[in-house]
């Protein structure tokens, strides 16, 4: 996927790296440490003076937002503003020892919905910063259609969220516009309710903001309020996707970013991390989901529109309590790599016996190759099999091939002619037979 | 362009990718098309000038350009771009390609090229007028006129799949694997496709659905289309808009796979970039529902997708399609250790340059010795002024006696009991830089000065800085006063011959210079030589660029080395019919100082 989610603390050091660049009439005094616990921070307090002289503010940093609602965000101890260093490391600590129910949906205060539980890791710390209500300015921007979009608010925070229609201005831009006139879009399009005294320095913000959006390759960031005294801006909150596509060109600019998953995911299992190290190492693509290990229908199929056709017509035919996983290799994978996928599924397919008993189907699937050598990945998976035979007869697998492409015919006939010796179960059609027949036949054994 | 391509149709493929390239030849081949679909090569880093594919048994070449530039100006027939750059550089080769213009369509293979690139790609093609095709995408074909690439997969499986003659569908996926599926299927419930374009699996692509039907709708090849959509984006809408309001009266048959995604939450990615469902309205069901009461004909799954096409079809009750003749591509096929571009032995008569030699030999043809070497040597037939000139050149250079060192080694050979042509190539042996070779260092010294406009003031500083006295000025015994009559031949030659001799006009300005400073520094005959022969060429219509090359091949050199041998060869016959004994040096002729070998 080329959007990727990114943690506030890497949002502000990136804007932050090119701070002169896009804003040289403001300053931003980036005033904010990201810690995973309480003596990380302790330790951060000795290079960072402001950590013990001012009041402070703590807030998960995990890509998930309504922290406040949710009870996350520290910023009083007795009163707000009084958070010290000692109280903040002890807060984090507290709040990392156990898991933590995060709600994403509220109607006013009330939590709607399930919660997510699970671990808080990174926290980011910043100072308390005492401003006015009406100091907080909401921007944002992202892609909509083939247009960017910015959308620009007096209000900042809460308020913006819940009265989104009324209190936002938005601009569509072509990405042909040019930088004049984009500025002039821009100027004309100040939300009414920015005061007077603002009204220059918000267009003169919201230019740099867009052009950073824009020559960052970000795919949305948003400053949830920004704080305009001036001409010192502070960023209370920021969310960020990048595209991450564009990684190769933005090595120096994006720095060392990283790409946490999501609070409340379940953490990737070590043979779908294998799979993505195999994918990033190779030319062709390697693609592993697994949706439900104990399941008893496995796919194995090539291409990236021809997997998705298999997983519907399961879910059609079998409903989706039958399907372990979802996955696709394509792009002509060496022999090798094609045998190493076909490990990762047949190991994950033979630990367990079906609860009920039956046998369990392997779906080796795929449309007509383009330029992918079928009898060569054929011998990867070939090689899968002879190592996990015995295995395979334990909890009964029934394997169902299809497909057509460059030297399919003898991909096909050495595939048949390897499980016949191993004493696997097979069925093999080429072309000739609809692309997804096979589900149907396995299903109806 | 109510059709993407035609049987005429001719591609530049950027990146040297073989396997695409042959696949493109062989469905030429199996086709009958006239002229290979791919017409130019751009590959960068590669020193060669042509790469070699088969067509059918035998092997054509396909000429090598470094740039986009270059292609394009040498193929200017050639609009369609195909770009198999990496993601890297695929936008900047697009980028490039929509500045020199000249393309009406442009196909990109890359998956992932950053989104906000991928954007202004498009937009600028749009603006232009240029079809996008991709990226992220296997091609497009229109059966029967042209194929990019690897769509449709190998030959026997176009053949299966009736990717080799025009049917009557119009066929539009995301996915490029489906597309070959579906032409399979198509193959099978109906008559083939008329034309199939796989608009690519990225999130930002060039041309969509809803371009390439309604350039669809209005060809006539076109009777009804099929649209394989996906789980993500809106662009299905815009189809259902277009039928809804009449811009589109062909029938449809359309799917979106991805109906799975529902039931899991947006962590898991199905399918290509492109495909995520934001909001309900991406989703393939809400999709399929929305499209099948606009009126398209939308099956219950895509299990069912065959028997809907067979259906559809059926109904529009076309006339069959003939079958037409086809090529069938050899299985084994060798790839050939020479290439001969000038002359060819197969046939009845053996032809230089296509000319049969009895239609060049005899004296009633007109033709002399200066029309074979325009043949063999140029692939061209050099107007009579020039072949008279080459001729004269040959005559001039024949031979200058005995003593020159070439001469005189044909000489110490033959009577030394050897034969014609181990004497002869004692001789040629000596021609180079220092015996012969003031012809190509004329060529490309005056060339150099004349390009470059220096004055021949600055020539000669020039020429001072580098160390080098001007090849092609002086002589031992002629001056002004007593000039050499073989130049001067040559000079009233090209004066009244030549359409124009301005390297000549030059080199005079330079020799007035020369001459002034000392009266033997006269342009001399390997000096006229060489430069009325890049006059010779520039006149004929080749580029600097040419006249370099034969420079820098060593063309001068081998006028002179065909013009000497007959003197050479006289040398020789003279010696055998003198019955000279073997020579030996007199030792008076030689000073002795040789000295004691110091012990190191």
């Amino acid at each position: 996927m080329a959007q990727k989610a990114i943690r506030e603390y890497d949002a502000k050091s990136i804007l932050a790296k090119h701070w002169d660049k896009y804003f040289p009439d403001f300053t931003y005094a980036y005033e904010t440490v990201m810690v995973q616990n309480g003596s990380e921070l302790l330790e951060a307090a000795k290079d960072k003076k402001w950590l013990n002289e001012k009041a402070l503010v703590a807030k998960p940093d995990m890509l998930f937002g309504k922290r406040g609602k949710n009870g996350l965000v520290l910023f009083k101890d007795a009163k707000p503003g009084d958070v010290s260093l000692q109280k903040a490391a002890s807060w984090i600590d507290e709040k990392s020892s156990s898991e933590q129910s995060v709600y994403f949906s509220f109607d006013g205060d009330t939590p709607t919905g399930e919660p997510k539980v699970d671990m808080l890791t990174h926290f980011v710390v910043e100072p308390f910063t005492p401003h006015d209500q009406s100091e907080e300015y909401y921007i944002s921007a992202t892609c909509v259609g083939d247009d960017d979009m910015l959308y620009m608010s007096a209000e900042g925070g809460m308020e913006v969220e819940e009265g989104w229609d009324e209190k936002v201005t938005e601009v569509a831009f072509k990405i042909t516009d040019t930088e004049e006139e984009i500025a002039e879009k821009i100027k004309a399009n100040i939300p009414a309710d920015v005061k007077p005294e603002d009204k220059e320095n918000f267009a003169k913000f919201a230019i740099g903001f867009f052009k950073a959006y824009r020559e960052l390759n970000f795919a949305y960031l948003e400053i949830n309020p920004f704080v305009m005294q001036g001409n010192k801006i502070e960023l209370l909150d920021m969310v960020a996707k990048l595209d991450d596509t564009a990684g190769f060109m933005m090595v120096d600019e994006w720095g060392d970013v990283e790409y946490p998953t999501a609070f409340g995911m379940e953490a990737k299992s070590p043979e779908v991390e294998a799979i993505e190290e195999a994918d990033a190492k190779t030319g062709a693509s390697l693609k592993l989901t697994l949706l439900k290990p104990e399941a008893r229908i496995w796919t194995m199929v090539a291409g990236g529109g021809a997997s998705v056709v298999y997983a519907d017509t399961i879910a059609d035919m079998a409903g989706i309590e039958d399907l372990a996983n979802y996955g696709e290799y394509s792009g002509g994978p060496t022999t090798g790599e094609t045998k190493f996928y076909a490990e990762t599924l047949l190991d994950l397919m033979t630990r367990e016996k079906d609860p009920q008993g039956r046998g369990k189907v392997m779906i080796i699937g795929g449309a007509i190759a383009n330029f992918t050598d079928v009898a060569k990945t054929f011998t990867g998976i070939i090689q899968a099999f002879e190592n996990y035979a015995d295995k395979m007869k334990e909890v009964g697998v029934k394997i169902y091939v299809r497909r057509g492409g460059p030297n399919y015919e003898k991909g096909l006939k050495d595939i048949k002619e390897a499980a016949d010796r191993l004493g696997l179960y097979i069925e093999v059609y080429g072309p000739e037979t609809h692309v997804t027949d096979i589900v149907r036949m396995a299903l109806e054994k | 362009m109510e059709q993407l391509y035609t049987r005429d149709t001719q591609a530049i493929f950027w990146n040297n990718n073989k396997t695409a390239i042959q696949r493109m030849l062989d469905y030429d081949y199996t086709i009958k098309r006239e002229k290979p679909s791919v017409a130019a090569i751009v590959a960068p880093t590669s020193g060669n000038k042509f790469e070699k594919f088969f067509y059918g048994a035998d092997e054509v070449m396909i000429p090598l350009y470094k740039t986009t530039a270059d292609a394009k100006a040498a193929q200017p027939q050639a609009d369609v771009l195909l770009n198999f750059a990496s993601f890297r550089t695929a936008y900047d080769v697009t980028m490039e390609a929509l500045e020199i213009g000249g393309f009406s369509s442009m196909m990109i293979t890359a998956e992932g090229i950053p989104e906000r690139l991928a954007r202004a790609m498009n937009a600028k093609a749009r603006e232009l007028g240029v079809t996008v095709i991709g990226p992220a995408t296997v091609g497009a074909i229109t059966p029967g006129a042209f194929k990019v690439a690897n769509i449709g997969g190998t030959i026997t499986n176009i053949i299966n799949s009736k990717l080799h003659r025009a049917g009557s569908c119009g066929l539009v996926t995301r996915s490029g694997g489906l597309f070959n599926e579906l032409s399979n299927i198509i193959a099978i419930n109906a008559d083939g496709i008329a034309e199939g374009v796989a608009i690519g699996g990225d999130r930002f692509v060039g041309s969509v659905f809803i371009d390439n039907l309604l350039r669809m709708e209005k060809n006539p090849a076109v009777k009804y289309m099929i649209l394989l959509g996906e789980v993500g984006g809106t662009e299905e809408y815009k189809v259902i808009e277009a039928v809804k309001s009449g811009k589109i009266t062909k029938p449809i048959i359309a799917w979106c796979i991805g109906t799975i995604a529902k039931y899991y939450d947006s962590g898991v990615q199905f399918g290509h970039a492109g495909a995520s469902a934001n909001g309900e309205m991406e989703t393939a069901e809400y999709k399929n529902n929305a499209m099948r009461e606009a009126g398209i004909h939308v099956p219950d799954t895509f299990n069912d997708l065959p028997a809907k096409i067979k259906e559809v079809f059926e109904s529009l009750n076309l006339p069959a399609i003939p079958e037409p003749e086809i090529n069938i591509v050899p299985t084994v096929r060798r790839s050939k250790q020479f290439i001969c571009t000038i002359s060819d032995d197969r046939g009845e008569e053996c032809t230089y340059a296509g000319f049969p030699i009895s239609s060049v030999a005899t004296p009633d043809t007109g033709k002399g010795i200066g029309d074979v070497i325009s043949l063999l040597w140029f692939k061209k037939q050099y107007p009579k002024w020039a072949t008279d000139f080459i001729e004269t050149v040959m005559k001039t250079v024949a031979d200058h006696g005995p003593a020159v060192s070439g001469a005189h080694n044909a000489k110490v050979t033959a009577r030394a009991g050897k034969s014609v042509v181990e004497s002869l190539v004692t001789g040629l042996l000596t021609i180079g830089p220092r015996f012969g070779g003031a012809i190509d260092g004329a060529a490309e010294h005056f060339k150099y000065a004349d390009d470059n406009g220096l004055s021949p003031k600055e020539f000669l500083a020039y020429m001072k800085k580098q160390g080098i006295p001007i090849p092609g000025i002086g002589h031992r015994i002629k001056s002004l006063k007593n000039p050499d009559l073989r130049v001067t031949g040559l000079m009233n030659f090209a004066a009244e011959h030549f359409p124009a001799t301005p390297l000549l006009d030059y080199a005079r300005t330079v020799e007035a210079l020369t001459t002034s400073k000392k009266e033997n520094l006269i342009l001399n005959v390997d000096g006229t030589i060489g430069i009325l022969m890049v006059d010779m060429w520039r006149a004929l219509g080749y580029t600097e660029e040419e006249i370099n090359e034969f420079i820098a091949s060593g063309t001068l050199n081998a006028f002179f080395i065909v013009g000497r041998s007959i003197g050479f060869i006289g040398h020789i016959l003279d010696e055998k019919r003198l019955a000279m004994p073997m020579y030996r040096h007199p030792m008076d002729d030689i000073l002795y100082d040789v000295q004691k070998a110091e012990k190191l």
